[in-house]
């Protein structure tokens, strides 16, 4: 019964020898200077859609989150990887919830703040 | 050929994690610390919801785009990120039990985030003399706990690292010394995946802005 599997702790190597690890260890590198790169060159850029540049740094943001939890915490999809995973998801979700929950309410707040010459309510009454 | 005799002849690697018993120790803390990680990266969600809103209220004060320096940024993000690399190597060094392998990668790593941690303290004395300090505007409150707050786990990470060179000197690649290496792994990767959001949302979309 020795062979039975048990679950997998998150940043354990899913390999069990050496090289192979530090294959993965500098092939995450790799992609992480990757996508730093073209991070710091968007950012700069005049050759881009100027209204579009947030929105591509921000997927880039989560193609090299997801390259750090692969190659260096070695968060992977496997069956013994369910619970890391399923904990991973409710934390990205109350994540999204704060931030973009967040950025909606106050935004949708200074707007209806906005004291348009119509609506403005004369002061010292 | 009944029931029983084929439930016997299952291979062992065809059961179920769920009927394998207990998880190892390793195991448990491995995933207790991912859920204590996971709820530092929910307390930082609420700084940077925080930051997103603010980030305009700058009260007729110093803006993002005139403040920050991107070449010290870049420096700072590849000192993380390769100090992020030779804290995986050390991991690799720990688990296959190679002590000078991980002394070296556990110095650099430590170097490297020093290096960061030191450019991140030039940064912020250099707004404070300019008189962008936190008390100047809503945007620099937001933006130093932010930061400071990423930087303060940093400084944290590396009295631990420094900790568990110690460790690993006086009692060896013993369990539980073991146990602590792989969180003090977790927690570093996780700063870096911290800072690949500040950099990005901080930085890069604050010079655009």
């Amino acid at each position: 019964m020795s062979e039975i599997t048990y679950d997998h702790a998150p940043g354990d190597a899913q390999a069990n020898d050496a090289p192979s690890t530090v294959r993965m260890h500098f092939l995450g590198l790799a992609l992480a200077i990757v996508l730093t790169a073209t991070s710091f060159w968007t950012a700069n850029t005049s050759l881009l859609w100027a209204p579009g540049v947030a929105l591509g740094l921000a997927v880039l943001a989560i193609a090299q989150m997801g390259i750090h939890l692969v190659f260096f915490l070695h968060i992977g999809s496997g069956p013994d990887n369910t619970n890391n995973i399923l904990a991973l998801a409710f934390g990205v979700l109350i994540v999204f919830l704060v931030v973009a929950g967040s950025a909606w309410i106050m935004t949708d707040l200074a707007e209806n703040m906005m004291a348009g010459p119509a609506m403005h309510m004369p002061m010292g009454h | 050929m009944n029931a029983a005799y084929e439930l016997a002849n299952i291979p062992p690697q065809a059961y179920r994690v769920s009927e394998a018993g207990p998880a190892g120790k390793r195991i448990v803390v491995g995933y207790g610390f991912w859920v204590f990680l996971l709820s530092d990266f929910v307390m930082f969600a609420a700084l940077f919801a925080a930051y997103t809103v603010l980030a305009r209220a700058t009260a007729g004060g110093p803006s993002g785009a005139e403040l920050f320096n991107q070449a010290a940024v870049a420096i700072e993000t590849a000192c993380l990120l390769l100090s992020s690399f030779t804290c995986g190597l050390m991991s690799v060094a720990a688990d296959s039990r190679r002590r000078g392998a991980f002394y070296a990668a556990a110095l650099v790593t430590f170097m490297l985030g020093a290096a960061f941690l030191g450019l991140e303290v030039r940064e912020f004395s250099e707004m404070i003399a300019a008189g962008a300090g936190p008390q100047r505007s809503a945007f620099l409150s937001a933006f130093f706990a932010l930061v400071g707050c990423h930087g303060a786990h940093v400084a944290i990470g590396l009295i631990w690292l420094a900790l568990m060179m110690v460790q690993v000197a006086a009692r060896g690649f013993v369990a539980n010394v073991e146990r602590r290496l792989l969180c003090f792994a977790l927690f570093w990767h996780a700063l870096d995946i911290v800072w690949v959001w500040l950099f990005t949302v901080v930085y890069l979309m604050g010079v655009r802005a």
